[in-house]
């Protein structure tokens, strides 16, 4: 597979969210505002990008028969580094993440990319592989966000859009919003892709 | 005794983990295709969480706490987690090979659910004593399962329904899960 390959992957055909259906608990719990998302996938993707490397580098160090216990350390730790930074550097938004943040430990992508791809693969394919995860899984988060947060408070990226006599559908935005959008974009998706074949 | 009734409804009712929390989710459209593998599910995760709601609460208060290493929470509760459902399944699977068969398929998956370590942190979070953590606990595991099993009486409905083909599979349960967190909804303000 050519690099650019490895890298485009993760946003279009294997897509984390859309297409593997992998990571869904943040992508229903956070995605109320844009600005959640996009802080989500930033925080996702540093710590991806950061376990990739870490477990590629040590790929033929660690032991075959422990190095899921490993990986796990490893994430972890990148995603206590994480948590650190958010908590100094973006303490709003390190709030509204709230419990997410640690959770990152047990996104399942994280764990697969570092099993499927990371273990078997140099560093830069490694990083690339991790790029484009990272980048897919945030446009999939900014996507469902986007659609929460214009239907549900009438705002994009804290940005009133409509007039102040515009009504706005609350519901997107309480727990149901986040099983209706996702829901419904991956039905969208689905009848884009039957009709393309 | 009220406080722990409130934690109770709120728990299972209010903030129900999986519709309005989002914790589990993977296991809660997983696993939800038959009732049976859905109780079984949520037996192996109440068991698996009311555990880890005890060893987390002793290792944070005895461990991290006096040493003061509390920012390495995340990176000792996966581990304890993780070796407390390899342990669990050695366990079951050496004393009642019965037990092993209902829920051995089950443990793995709870490694990587995110509703354990989700538990043990907000556990953790709204300082609850160690009974406090327990029954939170335990009452969170329960809404998991009522939440589980009433997807999977759902669902083998759906098997029979004629759904359009691009609602097939995923979309259709994450809309029913919706129209179900819509009902749950309802539970706000019962306290």
């Amino acid at each position: 597979m050519s690099l650019a390959k490895e890298f485009s992957k993760g946003i279009v055909s294997d897509n984390p969210l859309f297409r593997l259906t992998l990571g869904m608990c943040p992508s229903l719990a956070i995605t109320t505002s844009v600005a959640n998302g996009i802080g989500m996938g930033a925080a996702f993707t540093a710590v991806l990008l950061a376990s990739n490397i870490a477990i590629s580098l040590l790929r033929k160090i660690i032991p075959d028969s422990i190095r899921i216990p490993c990986y796990i350390v490893i994430i972890a730790s990148f995603v206590t580094i994480t948590e650190m930074v958010m908590h100094a550097y973006a303490p709003a938004l390190f709030k509204s993440l709230g419990i997410f943040i640690p959770l990152i430990v047990v996104n399942c992508i994280i764990l697969g990319r570092a099993e499927a791809f990371a273990s078997k693969n140099g560093v830069f394919a490694s990083v690339l592989d991790a790029l484009g995860m990272g980048v897919g899984y945030t446009l999939a988060l900014v996507i469902v966000s986007t659609v929460r947060e214009v239907l549900g408070a009438g705002t994009f990226y804290g940005i009133p859009l409509g007039g102040a006599s515009a009504q706005s559908a609350l519901i997107m935005i309480l727990p149901p919003g986040g099983f209706i959008a996702l829901g419904c974009i991956l039905a969208l998706l689905n009848k884009l892709q039957n009709k393309t074949r | 005794m009220q406080e722990m009734f409130v934690i109770i409804i709120g728990a299972v009712f209010i903030n129900n983990i999986v519709l309005s929390q989002f914790l589990g989710i993977c296991p809660f459209l997983g696993v939800s295709k038959k009732l049976s593998s859905a109780v079984g599910m949520g037996v192996a995760v109440t068991f698996v969480m009311a555990l880890a709601a005890i060893i987390t609460w002793l290792v944070q208060q005895l461990v991290l706490v006096p040493l003061g290493i509390g920012y390495l929470q995340t990176i000792a509760f996966i581990l304890v987690i993780a070796s407390l459902v390899q342990f669990v399944e050695m366990v079951i699977r050496k004393t009642s090979p019965d037990l092993y068969r209902a829920l051995g398929v089950y443990l793995p998956l709870i490694t990587t659910n995110c509703a354990v370590l989700g538990i043990a942190i907000v556990n953790i979070q709204k300082s609850y004593t160690l009974a406090s953590s327990l029954v939170n606990s335990v009452a969170n595991a329960l809404g998991f399962t009522l939440a589980l099993v009433l997807m999977a009486g759902i669902r083998e409905r759906l098997e029979d329904a004629d759904i359009p083909k691009s609602l097939q599979g995923m979309p259709i349960s994450l809309i029913t899960a919706a129209l179900m967190s819509v009902a749950f909804l309802g539970f706000t303000g019962l306290l």
